[in-house]
C-alpha cells in the first residue's frame, strides 16, 4: 500500500545543511529497501496560490499563506506493507529534525492512497 | 552512538505502540540486517537464525530503551555479537575459530553504523545468492521472498497458494544446498554478475507473473505478490543503476501493476484490456513506469542501442498506457512484438505479434500469422492460440468460425474463470 507523507511546519524554519544530508541519505535508504517511491520539497507558498471555494465563489489568493500556521514544506510517496512501516518511516523523518535542527517543531502527516 | 537520546525526551509511547513500531522496523530493514550478517558469517541460515535473535533482543529491550536512532545498525551489532559469543564458545574447542573471533570482535568494536557501510554490495549478495544456480526457480523465489523481501513463511505459502510447511521445508532445504555449495562464500565474479543479475531479474518477473494472472483468486495476498515483485525491482534499480534491463523491468512491472484495479469487474471476472475502464489505471505508477522506461531508454543508447526483453514489453505496455482503446498506436506496438520476437525466439511473443498486427493492419494479416503458428509444437495444447484466433475471425466477420474457435480455447483452459469467459464469448459472437 502507497502513502503519501506530507511535511508540515512552521514556514521560513531553518534546516541546516546536516538536515539535507540526512535526507539524501534517508531517500538513500529508501531507494535500498524499496519503501521510497518519491520525495521532494516544496518551494515556499508564496511561489504557489490558494484556490477555494465559499459561497458558491472560487477565488484565487497568491501566497504566502500567513493565515495556516504550518504549511506542508515537503512531501514522500512511501510504498510499505503495512501502516506500521509508514508510521516507522515518518518517526524517521522526525528523527532527522530531532538530530538537526534545534527546536523545530512539525509533524509529517500519512494518508493511504486509494488504490 | 547514544541510543537514549534518540529516543527522544519523552520516549517512544507505550510497549505495545513499540512492539508494532519494531514489527514495522524488521519488515523494512531485514534485509539489510541479513545481507551484512551474510557478508561476516558465510552462512545464510546461520545469519539469517542471528538477526531473529536480535529481533528478539530488540523486543526486550527497545519498549524500555526507545527505538533507536539507526535500527538497522542496532539490529546488526547486536546480532554480530551473538555471532562472535557462538564463535568463542566454539574456539574453545576449535582455535583456528579463535583467529576469527578475535577479528570479528575487533570488527563489532568500532562504530556499529559501520555496520551497514557495504550496504549496496551487501544487499546484491543477497540477491544473487538466494537466485543461486544450485537452487530451482521455486526456491529462489521462495528464498527472496523470505530474506529480501522479509515475508513470513505463512505470507509466501498464501501467495503460493500452498501450505506453511512446505515453504518451510522449501526454505531449509535451500539453505541446505547453499551450505553444500559453499554458495554464501563466493564472491560473483565480474562477468558473471551480468548472467546472475539476468536470473535475479527473471525471478522478480516470475514472482510478479505468479501474481498477476492468478489474481482470479480472491487471495488478496496475490496483488501482495505483485507489490513485493515491483518494490523488488525498484531496489535493484538501486543496487544496479546502470543496467538498462534493470530499469525496464522495473518500469514493466509498475506499468502492469497499474492496471491491476482495473482486471477484475465486481464479480471477481478478468476483463480484456479494451473494455478496462481506464480511468481506474493507477496515474502514479504509470508517472514511476514511464520514468523508469525514459532512463532504461538512455542507458540503452550507452550501450549501444539493443533493448531487452524487459525493456521492449515496458515500450508496449507504456504504449497501451498512453492510449485510449481507440487511439492505440497498434503499428508501434506490432513493431515492438517484432523486436521481441526476435531478442527471444518465443512463439507465445509472436502469438502476441499477430494480435496487434491484426489490429494495425487488419484481421487478415493477424490470422496469417496465427496459422503458421499452429504449426508450432510449443502452442498445440495454448488456450491462447485458438482464443486469438476466434477474435481475429470475430472482427473479419466469420463468427461462426469464431465461435468454434472460442469453444476451442475453452477446452483447453486450465483456468475456470477464463474457461468462463471464452464460452461466453463463443455465444455472443453467432448471437444475430
Amino acid at each position: 500500500m502507497r502513502f503519501i507523507g506530507m511535511l508540515r511546519h512552521d514556514e521560513g524554519a531553518e534546516v541546516t545543511p546536516a538536515t539535507y544530508e540526512r535526507m539524501a541519505e534517508f531517500a538513500r535508504e529508501g531507494r535500498l529497501n524499496g519503501t521510497l517511491v518519491e520525495l521532494g520539497g516544496l518551494q515556499p507558498s508564496a511561489a504557489g496560490a490558494l484556490v477555494s471555494l465559499a459561497g458558491g465563489r472560487i477565488t484565487a489568493v497568491d501566497g504566502p499563506f500567513t493565515e495556516a500556521k504550518e504549511l506542508v514544506g515537503g512531501y514522500a510517496i512511501f510504498d510499505v506493507r503495512s501502516r506500521v512501516e509508514a508510521v516507522e518511516l515518518g518517526r524517521r523523518l522526525m528523527q532527522i529534525h530531532l538530530d538537526t535542527v534545534p527546536g523545530w517543531e512539525g509533524a509529517v502527516e500519512l494518508r493511504a492512497l486509494q488504490e | 552512538m547514544s541510543e537514549a537520546t534518540a529516543a527522544g525526551p519523552d520516549g517512544v509511547g507505550d510497549a505495545a505502540a513499540t512492539r508494532r513500531a519494531i514489527e514495522g522496523v524488521w519488515r523494512i530493514e531485514s534485509a539489510k540486517v541479513v545481507a551484512a550478517l551474510v557478508r561476516m558469517v558465510h552462512d545464510v541460515g546461520f545469519a539469517e537464525d542471528l538477526a531473529q535473535d536480535a529481533i528478539v533482543a530488540a523486543l526486550a529491550q527497545w519498549p524500555e530503551s526507545g527505538i533507536p536512532a539507526n535500527p538497522a545498525a542496532w539490529l546488526t551489532t547486536t546480532a554480530k555479537r551473538r555471532a562472535v559469543d557462538t564463535y568463542r564458545r566454539h574456539a574453545r574447542r576449535d582455535r583456528a575459530l579463535q583467529q576469527l573471533a578475535h577479528e570479528l570482535a575487533e570488527e563489532t568494536a568500532v562504530d556499529p553504523a559501520a555496520g551497514v557501510d557495504h550496504v549496496e554490495d551487501d544487499m546484491l549478495r543477497l540477491m544473487f545468492i538466494c537466485c543461486h544456480p544450485s537452487l530451482t526457480p521455486e526456491a529462489q523465489a521462495t528464498l527472496t521472498l523470505r530474506l529480501v523481501a522479509g515475508l513470513s513463511a505463512r505470507e509466501i505459502a498464501r501467495a503460493y497458494l500452498t501450505s506453511e510447511p512446505t515453504v518451510a521445508q522449501r526454505i531449509s532445504r535451500a539453505k541446505r544446498t547453499l551450505a553444500r555449495s559453499g554458495a554464501a562464500l563466493e564472491e560473483v565474479p565480474a562477468d558473471e554478475r551480468t548472467a546472475r543479475l539476468a536470473t535475479v531479474l527473471g525471478i522478480v518477473y516470475l514472482m510478479f507473473n505468479e501474481g498477476y494472472t492468478a489474481t482470479e483468486g480472491t487471495d488478496w495476498m496475490r496483488a501482495a505478490l505483485c507489490d513485493e515483485a515491483t518494490r523488488l525491482a525498484r531496489i535493484l534499480t538501486a543496487l544496479a543503476p546502470d543496467d538498462p534491463e534493470v530499469h525496464g523491468l522495473s518500469a514493466l512491472l509498475e506499468l502492469q501493476s497499474s492496471r491491476l484495479a482495473a482486471r477484475l469487474d465486481d464479480a471477481g471476472r478478468p476483463v480484456l484490456l479494451d473494455d478496462q475502464d481506464r480511468s481506474r489505471w493507477d496515474g502514479g505508477r504509470i508517472r514511476h513506469g514511464l520514468d523508469a522506461l525514459a532512463r532504461s531508454d538512455r542507458l540503452v543508447a550507452i550501450e549501444g542501442g539493443v533493448r531487452g526483453p524487459y525493456h521492449l514489453q515496458a515500450a508496449i505496455a507504456a504504449c497501451h498506457s498512453r492510449a485510449t482503446p481507440s487511439s492505440t498506436d497498434w503499428p508501434r506496438i506490432a513493431e515492438l512484438y517484432a523486436e521481441l520476437a526476435r531478442c527471444t525466439g518465443s512463439p507465445v511473443v509472436e502469438l502476441n505479434r499477430a494480435v496487434a498486427v491484426g489490429r494495425a493492419y487488419g484481421p487478415d494479416a493477424g490470422l496469417a500469422l496465427v496459422e503458421q503458428l499452429a504449426e508450432h509444437p510449443a502452442l498445440a495444447a495454448y488456450h491462447l492460440l485458438p482464443s486469438v484466433q476466434g477474435d481475429l475471425l470475430e472482427r473479419s466477420g466469420r463468427t461462426a468460425d469464431a465461435a468454434l474457435a472460442y469453444l476451442r480455447a475453452a477446452d483447453l483452459a486450465t483456468n475456470a474463470r477464463e474457461a468462463e469467459l471464452l464460452r461466453a464469448r463463443a455465444a455472443r459472437a453467432v448471437e444475430p
